[in-house]
Order: structure tokens, then C-alpha cells, then sequence
């Protein structure tokens, strides 16, 4: 047992271990501040921007600055803040200008505004006594964010050298791009790393999206009139965009000024991007943007994309660790250099429990870097397409009915089936499939195709195309999934209405997909899509292929990067280890040296003291003690409840006794001991397997012994359970005499030294009795030693050589069953009885008379203790007295002396 | 007469090692009905599914990729899918069903008590009798998959695992995870028969220890849908009863099955101590 908990404890030990290592939270205190900036171009506006800082345990400390996303305030990130702050940093979050109790106007992120209010911030962590400092005026920081936080957190780099590190989540590169992206381009696509976009001018407007985003800004509180809370430029910008669809140079400018693509060329701080692959706001193009840029500035980048984004879900737990250490690593050192490695996330569909319930496996490769930056350029897999030739095309006026490819911002457990959701409108698409795929194809980037675009002489033609270009996974059942909802927008200008073919560069969205063998890809070219503002004006076009096909972005990396769980794998060998010493423990235990009184062992039963107490003080059997010689047998002879079974259970070794001991043939009984191999018993009914025949179950118990078979003596045994050929029959069958019988038989197999047999001839019928009653005594006989319980008084005075009585547990005689029975007394049947009494009163010698018993009265019987005086002299005195006998014999019955040895009180 | 042959006192023939040999105790309980049936139930449930995907053909949302949707891929996935529907219950039922029987069953025939009177040492009977129990458990565990693979094959074919993250693992290598995942889930399952056991040696009554310990795994799935409880689910024995699933992957993330393994077996660890310790000192009075 000892071993047993000491497993346990250890095991258990290492089991909470994993808990304990990030249980461990520290004390983070929290200030809110109001911090004043001065922003503008002429730096002449004042804002007051809400923050909270949280300050570590152990100060001074490195910084970071927590910037939320657009439309959220600072306690969006606060339990990232906290956490930061836990792992010992001084984290500054806070509301920017234009949101929640920040005063000022939206800029969206622009130098003048926003980027300097976050340089003022940076100088006032400077000004903190619990933030490390580089050099006097210039923090230790670090500026993490998602989203809209995680651009500033770019910009900033870019125009203030204090910050050291950043790690922007989600974000993009060129918001022009983002908004009105064409994904096409006449010149080249860079084919180094895996997710190019063609970033192509006159772009199409991204109108689900923006329209959702900038709403955050107009309906904000406290704005009134047109442009929300937007300072007027971007106010202007957007309703350019969105009325006419189209973005002019002005806005293209003003957007891009307000994108990192302004400053990235001036970042070489250490950077980890973050980027989902379920994000059609800020694809993974976006974030390939922002790694060329940086690397090509000199900055070293870490690029992750992970199985969410905007239409999929913030960074997990996880994640977040990651990015942590991350930057713990970038602002202190401490850790191992996460280096600027590429790792990608693999989701599946399948839901398995995780830390937040149930969600879609995922499983990471991790390459040594992303590819075109460090290392050689991706691996691209041709793929040929085929499509029916010069595909007509139907740009519909006013561009309805429009293919629904997703719904911008569908998230969380939506986003597993969003890639399903699609139509595409007939007629107004093209279609291009490969065949199927022989082995696994990972997708990880973004496809290139060339498309030749013209328009179709005759029919209407509207001077330029609008396409959207989508790239399905197929399985061979027909069902289509289009990855990450992702589609290319194109925007061809200048298409001569004659039908000369202009030929273009197509970047498809970047994906992260597994297509399944026997799957394969289609690439449809559709004239409409919901989510953009497409072609109002309606034109056909023809479409066709320029290439071979399509190029697919393989990035090859290690997956078998999960470590050994080494604590549970070994707290499992120590368990196993500790198990198989409680083994050889007990086994050596088991090994004691059998209890033996060489004096008694040639004894077939003594019982020594033997009490049995159950809790709540009932004692069922007190301080008995009797023996049982050798070709004895002996009854057991008790009322019901007076405790007999349990003794015979004490006496199996089925029942621990609370006092005394048991001794068979000088043997201590102990449950299992050895010796109880000797004996055969039958206590309190039987016990068969309900499913198995009679004879069956004798050979089974048999075979359970262990012992050979022809110690067994089946026949003898059969013979005494007289049941012929209901021997085959299934004992649950049987009537309750049928099993009795069998039981008694069972209880003889191998003629067992000492036969215990309680209660045999109950559910016997008379004939069975005597043939019983002539088994027992032939056993005795036969050397052996029978002890017979029994409540029937005559059963044990016509069986038994001798007799124990039992009364409420106790004792009460024991001897042989004639000593027992006649006590000396003689009973005379008269017709006179009171002068019957009289008359043997008169005789000599004679002990005591009584004609009216306490405890039997039996009319007209008379008895006498003659001590010594012969019967007949007796029965000559009542003659001679003209005393009519009936009946003269020993007194009664054992019954009588039963009755008189356990007293009144029974009654 | 048989005389005492040792010092023990012991008949004729008698050692303590050779008493209830497993063979006995095997044929002793193959021959019921219950452990027929079961054990026909977990050959027959392969053909049942087949049943099902083949009358459900033209309602079937293959779209979403899960598993079962990709059952009808590979015999594999057949497997892994009938495996995947069987883990949550069935396999608990039969698991508690064949160790909550132990003890109690032999206890509601009145035949333990001559079983210990044979005698068979107490802490032999129960363990001969949780190696029956454990052998006829795994043997409905395996005869599963088995017969789920032989059906596969012939209906579905040898073609490539796929898994639920859209890997394709070759027929070979897909065969040796689900013999390992086979390997886990009889891991895993150890703690419900330790818990059946324990409640075998404490009550008469078969059906309590089986449905005892079939509540509390019920008790247990249920809290562990409590995704409130947070890292506190990671204690319940149920909650790495999926860990499995890892295997079926290029990469194996062996963490959730060592943190369940590690579970199960602690469980397991405890309540088979307990029950051990609870029938060598426990009056026999049934």
C-alpha cells in the first residue's frame, strides 16, 4: 500500500507539474493614465489618449507598448497587457486618438497623427523610473498589436529608432492594396517568396469589407455628421473610394502614406509577423509585403501564419506565448533565439477538444525560413490546367446577380465551412481544372497564373475587365472548397474592343491548403463578386490561359517538431516501476511460513475464543470454543440466528473473527489459507454458475482447484447427487432441491478430510433426508469428520454422534447427542398422571419427579430421574399402584433438551 | 485419504499458483451469454456502419471533411471512424461490463464463496479474474478494428489514410498509428476498469459496479463539455479519451496521449489498489 501511494504522489507530482510552471502568477499593478500628445502637421493639436500601464514585481523593466485594433479601445488588450506585465515587462496599452475616451479624430495611422502621439508615448515611458533605458530619453521597448495596432507598430518602427522590436499581428502593408487591391499585374510577380501579391494599380474596391471597417468610425460616439469621427482627408478618401468604386491617385497616396509601405524601407529592428491564413481583409500577401520590405532594409524577420485572421479567430493562448517569448527574447535575451524561421499552420476540420473546447486540428510545419528572404526561393509545382478554349464570359449590367465567395469577418466556428459557401454564377465565369493530384499537395502561399484577357468583338465591351479569380479545391465527389474564402481581384485597363488579348500576371489570394490525393484544382475566373464593387457597365470577355498552368508554392519543412512529453513518459515508467515492486513486495509477503500447532494436527476442528462483533455492536458469535475429534459427526445445533452460519464462514476463512482463533488440523485458518484445501463445504445454499450444466460446473470447480483430476472422484460424487441425467442440464433450471443436492456433491469432491455442511437437508424431500442421513454417517465412517448445522433437532439427533448447541452466539452444550438428549431422565405415558407421580416419589432411590413441567405439559406424562433404579422396577411399582403405562422411554427428545438448554428467554 | 503433503497442511495436489487457472476462468466466462453477445456486438458494429453509410448514401454531407464523412475514404478511415464512434461509450460499457462483472457476478451466484473455500487465495481470484476481464476486453477492442478493417477493405480499399487535417498517410504506415491507437485506448480505458473492479468487490450486485462505473464516465464527459472549468477538465479521467486522434498525422503530438496515458494509469494505479486492498480484508458473506 505504501508503494501504491508513493506511486500516486509521484505521478501525480509530474502530472500537475505542466500547471505549476505557468501558474505562476505574480503581482501586476495597474495605473490608468491620461497622457497628453501634441500631434499635426504642425504639431499643434492636443490629445488626450487614455492609457493603462501595468507594472511588473521587479522594475526596472523593459517596455511594451500594446496599440488595439481599429475601433477598440485599450482594454481590448488588457489581459495581454497583464500577461506581458506578469512575464515582467512594463506594458503600456492605450486608446488611440479618435476611439473610446481618447480625445481627437481618426487619421488612420497617419505619420502626422497617430505615429506621433506613439513616438510621444514611447518618450513618456522614457520618463518612467520603472522602464529600462538604453540611454537616457530612449526605453527598452518593444510594440506589439493587431490589426490597425499592429501597422502603427510598423510605422513607429520606421520613424523612431528608440523602439527595438516589433511584432505586429495581423496587419497590412498598403492599405491601398488592402482596399482596392487588383491582383494582377502586365509586368512581373517576384516568385521568391511564397506569397507575392502583384499589388497591381487601380485596384478593385474591397466594398464588404471596407463598409464594415469604417463603420467603426462613423457610428463611433460622439461623432455627428457624415465623416463620423475620420479627420476630413481620410473622410474624403473613403467616400471617393466607395462612390465611385475606384480609388484616384490622391487617395492611392494618402492611403499608402498612412500604410507601413511609407517606412518599412527604414526598419531593422528584429520583427516577427503574424499573419492568418483566414483573413481576407489582410492576407498573407500583405504580410509578405512587410518581410521583403524589412529584410530588404536590413531588419531580421520571423514570419508565422497561423489558423485564424479576420474571418478566423485571434491568436490562440499559444500564439500569444510564442510571441512573448518572442519579444522577451528581443528586450532581455532570455530564452532561446527564436531566429527568423517560418512557420506555418495546417488545419483540418475535424473537431478535437483543446483548451478552449472544441476546434479544428491543427497541425504546424516549421521551415528554417521564409522562403525568397533567407534560403532559396520557394519551390513552385507546375500544375497544367485545361479549360475549354476562348471561354466567353458575361459581365452583367450593373454586376448582378454577383458570386458570393464568403462573408467578410465570418469567424470562429463558421470559418471551417466558410470555404464552402460559395456560388458562382453561370455564364459568368470561366473554368480551368487540373487533374487529379496523385499524392499530397500542401498548398503554403500564393498560386501564379497567366490569364489572357480580350474583349469579344461585336459584343459589348466596356474599355477594361473586372475578373475575380479563385483557385478551388475539388474532391472527386464534386465538392468544392475555395481555401481561406479567398479571392484575386483583377483589373485589366485598356482592353481594346477590337479583341486584342492582353495578357496579365494573376497572384491567386494566399492560402494554406491540403488538397487530398484523388482531389483536384479548379481555378474559376468569374466576372462578379459580392464582396467587391465590380463592372456596372455589361461587357462579355473572353478568357483564356496564357501559361501551362498554374505555379503552386510548396514550402517543405518539419512537421515532427512537437517535443517527447518527457515528465508523463517518465512518471509513466516510474509508475510501472513502482507497480512491479508492490508486486514482488506482496508476492515476497505471501511467502510467510504456514501457523502450525504440531500438537493438533491430527485434529480435525478446534475453535479457540471465537468471537464475531460487527460494527454497531451486534455480536453474532461471542467467545466460542468447541472441538471436533476425528470420525466424528457433529451437529451444530441452534434456533435460527443463533449464530451458527457465521462460525462455519469464520471456519472458511470467509469471515475474519474479531477475537480468537480457528485451528484445522493444527492448521491456523486464515482466508485462503492452505489448509481449507482440505475441507468441502456446503454453507448457506448453492453456488453455480446459472449458464453452465450441473456436470459442468463440477468439472470447472474442480479444475479450479487445481488438483488433478482423479483426486476428484466425479462418480462417487454423482451418485450422491442422484440427479441422473438432469446432470446436463443447465443449472438454472434446477429446482431448489436439484441444487442442493449438486452442492452437497460439489462439497465431496476429493473427499475432503473435514466436511462442513450447513443446513443440508433443507428443500429435501423425506426420502432424500434418510439417504442423506446414511451418507454423513457412511462418510464418518470412512474415517472422515462431518460437522452439520442444523435448526431441525431431529435431523441432528438421528445423523450426529455428538452435538454442539449454539444460542445467541454463545455455547450452550456440547457432548455427545445420547448425554444431551436423555440428561438421565426417564418419561412414563400414564393415564393417572398425579399418581403416577406419587408412586415413583414413594420409590427409593429415586431423584425427583415431576408431573407438571415448567416447559413441556403434556397431558397424562410423568417424569423421573431414576438414578440407577432399573425401569422395570419402576414400571412394577406403578402396575402394582394400578397405574395403567402406555409408554415408557427416555424423556422426550432432543427438542426437549434443547429447549430446556437455551432457556425461557427463546421462547 | 488424502494426506497433507507440506507443512502448509495443504491436501493432496493443492498449490496456492495453480488454483482458477486463467484457461478455467476463460471458459467460465465465455460461455455466458452477456460476454457472447458483447463480444458478437463489437464484430457486428463494422457491418452496422456499413449498413448505415450505405442506406445513407444520398443524404450524406460529405462537405465537411470530419471523419465521418471521410469514413467511406479508406478502410482506415472506416476503422478509425468506427473506433472514433465506439470511444465516447461503448467502449466504457464493455470495459465496465466485463470488470464490473468480476467479483459481484460470482457474489450474486453464491459461488464466490467456494471459489475462496477452494481455497484461491483472495488476491489471486481477483487477479486472475481481472486478466480474464482484461483479456476479453481487449479482445472486444481489437475484434473491432479487426473485423472493421477486413470490412473496409473489401468495401472501401487499401487506399490512403485520410486524415481529418487533409494528410494522406500511406495504407502501411496508417495501419501501424491505428494499431497504436488500439494500444492507447486500452491504456486509457484501464482506469474504468479499475474503477469496475473496485465497485465489483464492493457490492453484490453486477449491474451497480457496471453502471457505477459507467455513470461516473457519463459524470465525467459531462464536466469535461464544462469548457468554464478550464485547466481543472485536465484531472478528469475522460477528458485525453480522444488523445488518440493525434496519431493520425504526419507529425504525432505525443503530449495529450502521455498526459492521458499518465491519467488513466493513475486512476487505474488507484482504484485497483483500493479494490484489492478493499476484497483481502472484506467479509465474504454473499
Amino acid at each position: 500500500m505504501v508503494v501504491v501511494v508513493l506511486a500516486v504522489a509521484a505521478g501525480a507530482a509530474v502530472w500537475y507539474h505542466r500547471r505549476q510552471a505557468t501558474a505562476t502568477a505574480t503581482t501586476v499593478h495597474t495605473q490608468d493614465e491620461t497622457i497628453s500628445v501634441v500631434d499635426g502637421p504642425a504639431l499643434d493639436q492636443h490629445v488626450k489618449l487614455d492609457a493603462t500601464v501595468y507594472l511588473p514585481q521587479h522594475t526596472p523593466a523593459p517596455a511594451i507598448l500594446i496599440s488595439p485594433g481599429f475601433g477598440d479601445t485599450k482594454n481590448s488588450v488588457a489581459d495581454q497587457a497583464r500577461q506581458f506585465a506578469e512575464r515582467g515587462f512594463v506594458a503600456l496599452a492605450y486608446t488611440p486618438r479618435g476611439f473610446g475616451d481618447s480625445t481627437g479624430q481618426i487619421a488612420l495611422n497617419s505619420p502626422d497623427y497617430e505615429v506621433t502621439d506613439a513616438r510621444q508615448l514611447v518618450s513618456w515611458l522614457a520618463g518612467r523610473p520603472e522602464v529600462l533605458k538604453d540611454a537616457p530619453g530612449d526605453p527598452r521597448v518593444g510594440v506589439t498589436g493587431g490589426s490597425y495596432g499592429g501597422a502603427l507598430s510598423l510605422m513607429l518602427a520606421g520613424t523612431d529608432k528608440r523602439v527595438d522590436a516589433i511584432a505586429p499581428v495581423i496587419t497590412y502593408n498598403d492599405l491601398s492594396q488592402a482596399l482596392v487591391p487588383n491582383a494582377a499585374t502586365t509586368g512581373t510577380v517576384g516568385q521568391g517568396t511564397p506569397a507575392p501579391g502583384a499589388f497591381g494599380p487601380d485596384g478593385v474596391f474591397k466594398r464588404g469589407w471596407a463598409g464594415d471597417l469604417f463603420a467603426a468610425g462613423f457610428t463611433a460616439q460622439g461623432s455627428a455628421g457624415a465623416c463620423g469621427k475620420f479627420i476630413a482627408q481620410v473622410c474624403q478618401a473613403y467616400e471617393q473610394i466607395a462612390t465611385t468604386g475606384r480609388a484616384d491617385a490622391q487617395t492611392v497616396a494618402l492611403l499608402r502614406r498612412d500604410s507601413p509601405v511609407s517606412v518599412t524601407s527604414h526598419i531593422t529592428v528584429p520583427t516577427l509577423l503574424v499573419q492568418g491564413e483566414q483573413d481576407t481583409l489582410f492576407g498573407l500577401d500583405q504580410a509578405d509585403a512587410n518581410a521583403r520590405q524589412i529584410t530588404a532594409a536590413g531588419g531580421k524577420v520571423k514570419m508565422i501564419w497561423y489558423a485564424g485572421g479576420h474571418d478566423g479567430g485571434s491568436p490562440s493562448d499559444a500564439l500569444n506565448q510564442r510571441i512573448g517569448d518572442w519579444l522577451a527574447y528581443q528586450l532581455t535575451g532570455v530564452g532561446t533565439d527564436p531566429g527568423t524561421g517560418f512557420s506555418y499552420d495546417v488545419q483540418g476540420s475535424v473537431r478535437a477538444s483543446g483548451d478552449n473546447g472544441a476546434e479544428p486540428t491543427v497541425h504546424t510545419v516549421t521551415a528554417a525560413g521564409y522562403p525568397g528572404l533567407t534560403g532559396g526561393a520557394t519551390q513552385r509545382q507546375s500544375i497544367p490546367l485545361t479549360g475549354a478554349a476562348n471561354q466567353l464570359v458575361l459581365s452583367p449590367a450593373g454586376g448582378a446577380p454577383a458570386a458570393v465567395s464568403g462573408f467578410p469577418g465570418l469567424s470562429g466556428t463558421l470559418s471551417a465551412v466558410a470555404g464552402r459557401l460559395t456560388t458562382d454564377i453561370p455564364g459568368e465565369y470561366a473554368e480551368f481544372d487540373s487533374q487529379p493530384v496523385s499524392g499530397q499537395l500542401l498548398i503554403a502561399g500564393a498560386s501564379t497564373v497567366q490569364l489572357r484577357v480580350s474583349s469579344v468583338p461585336g459584343q459589348p465591351s466596356a474599355g477594361q475587365a473586372v475578373l475575380f479569380a479563385k483557385l478551388y479545391d475539388v474532391a472527386p465527389n464534386g465538392t468544392r472548397t475555395l481555401p481561406g474564402a479567398g479571392v484575386a481581384p483583377i483589373r485589366i485597363t485598356g482592353l481594346p474592343a477590337d479583341g486584342t488579348p492582353k495578357t496579365v500576371t494573376v497572384t491567386l489570394p494566399g492560402v494554406v491548403q491540403p488538397v487530398q490525393s484523388g482531389h483536384f484544382l479548379q481555378l474559376v475566373v468569374s466576372t462578379t463578386d459580392s464582396n467587391y464593387a465590380g463592372l456596372t457597365t455589361p461587357s462579355v470577355l473572353s478568357v483564356q490561359l496564357a501559361g501551362d498552368g498554374i505555379a503552386v508554392p510548396v514550402v517543405p519543412g518539419a512537421t515532427g517538431s512537437t517535443p517527447l512529453p518527457w515528465p508523463q513518459i517518465i512518471a509513466i515508467a516510474v509508475i510501472v516501476l513502482l507497480c512491479l515492486l508492490a508486486g514482488i513486495w506482496l508476492a515476497a509477503r505471501r511467502r510467510r511460513g504456514p501457523d502450525t500447532d504440531p500438537e493438533l494436527t491430527e485434529i480435525p476442528l478446534v475453535l479457540n475464543g471465537i468471537s464475531k462483533s460487527y460494527p454497531g455492536g451486534i455480536k453474532a458469535v461471542a467467545d466460542l470454543s468447541f472441538r471436533v475429534e476425528h470420525g466424528q459427526v457433529v451437529g451444530l445445533l441452534g434456533p435460527n440466528g443463533a449464530g451458527k452460519t457465521t462460525a462455519l464462514r469464520i471456519l472458511m476463512g470467509l469471515v475474519r473473527p474479531t477475537a480468537g482463533e480457528i485451528r484445522v488440523f493444527g492448521q491456523r485458518v486464515r482466508p485462503g489459507a492452505p489448509v481449507l484445501s482440505r475441507i468441502g463445504s456446503f454453507v448457506e445454499g448453492s453456488g453455480f454458475l446459472p449458464h453452465l450444466s450441473g456436470m459442468t460446473n463440477l468439472k470447472l470447480y474442480w479444475k479450479a482447484t487445481g488438483r488433478p483430476a482423479e483426486q476428484a472422484r466425479f462418480a462417487e460424487a454423482l451418485k450422491i447427487a442422484g440427479l441422473g441425467d438432469a446432470v446436463n442440464r443447465k443449472v438454472g433450471n434446477y429446482s431448489q432441491g436439484m441444487r442442493q443436492r449438486l452442492a452437497i456433491a460439489q462439497s465431496m469432491l476429493g473427499l475432503p478430510d473435514l466436511l462442513v455442511l450447513d443446513e443440508p437437508t433443507n428443500g429435501l424431500d423425506p426420502p432424500q433426508i434418510r439417504d442423506m442421513r446414511e451418507v454423513l454417517r457412511r462418510y464418518a465412517a470412512s474415517g472422515r469428520t462431518v460437522l452439520v448445522s442444523s435448526h431441525l433437532l431431529a435431523e441432528v439427533e438421528q445423523t450426529c454422534s455428538h452435538v454442539v448447541v449454539m444460542h445467541l452466539g454463545k455455547l450452550v452444550a456440547a457432548g455427545e447427542v445420547d448425554e444431551i438428549v436423555t440428561g438421565g431422565e426417564t418419561s412414563f405415558r400414564v393415564d393417572d398422571a398425579e399418581r403416577a407421580a406419587d408412586v415413583l416419589r414413594d420409590l427409593d432411590g429415586i431423584a425427583s419427579v415431576s408431573d407438571v413441567d415448567d416447559d413441556v405439559r403434556v397431558e397424562g406424562e410423568v417424569h423421573a430421574r431414576l438414578n440407577g433404579v432399573p425401569r422395570s422396577a419402576a414400571i412394577d411399582a406403578l402396575v402394582h399402584a394400578g397405574v395403567a403405562v402406555d409408554q415408557v422411554g427416555p424423556r422426550g427428545r432432543l427438542e426437549d433438551a434443547f429447549l430446556q438448554l437455551v432457556g425461557g428467554e427463546s421462547r | 485419504m488424502s494426506a497433507p503433503t507440506d507443512v502448509s497442511g495443504a491436501a493432496t495436489g493443492y498449490r496456492p499458483g495453480h488454483t482458477l487457472p486463467i484457461r478455467v476462468e476463460l471458459i467460465r466466462q465465455l460461455r455466458r451469454r452477456r460476454v457472447q453477445i458483447t463480444l458478437a456486438f463489437m464484430a457486428i458494429l463494422p457491418f452496422i456502419l456499413l449498413g448505415a453509410f450505405k442506406i445513407g448514401n444520398g443524404s450524406s454531407n460529405r462537405n465537411s471533411g470530419q471523419l465521418v464523412d471521410l469514413a467511406t475514404s479508406s478502410a482506415i478511415n472506416f476503422v478509425v471512424f468506427a473506433l472514433f464512434a465506439a470511444a465516447g461509450f461503448l467502449l466504457i460499457v464493455v470495459v465496465a461490463l466485463f470488470f464490473g462483472d468480476t467479483v459481484a457476478s460470482e457474489a450474486s451466484w453464491s459461488s464466490l464463496k467456494y471459489l475462496l473455500a477452494i481455497p484461491v487465495p483472495r488476491g489471486r481470484l481477483l487477479r486472475q479474474k481481472a486478466i480474464v476481464a482484461g483479456l476479453m476486453s481487449l479482445a472486444g477492442l481489437v475484434l473491432l478494428p479487426a473485423v472493421g478493417l477486413v470490412v473496409g477493405l473489401i468495401w472501401y480499399g487499401d487506399g490512403d489514410m485520410v486524415s481529418p487535417t487533409g494528410e494522406a498517410l500511406p495504407f502501411g504506415m496508417a495501419l501501424g498509428r491505428l494499431g497504436l491507437g488500439v494500444v492507447y485506448l486500452a491504456i486509457n480505458l484501464v482506469w474504468v476498469a479499475g474503477l469496475a473492479l473496485l465497485l465489483s468487490v464492493s457490492t453484490n450486485a453486477p449491474l451497480a459496479a457496471v453502471g457505477g462505473a459507467v455513470l461516473v464516465s457519463i459524470v465525467s464527459e459531462i464536466l469535461d463539455s464544462i469548457t468554464a472549468l478550464g485547466g481543472l477538465r485536465e484531472y478528469l479521467p475522460t477528458h485525453y479519451a480522444y488523445a488518440w486522434a493525434d496519431l493520425f498525422s504526419t507529425d504525432i503530438d505525443w503530449g495529450d496521449m502521455a498526459r492521458g496515458v499518465l491519467s488513466a494509469s493513475l486512476y487505474g494505479v488507484i482504484f485497483t489498489a483500493l479494490a484489492a486492498r478493499r476484497f483481502a480484508t472484506r467479509d465474504i458473506t454473499s
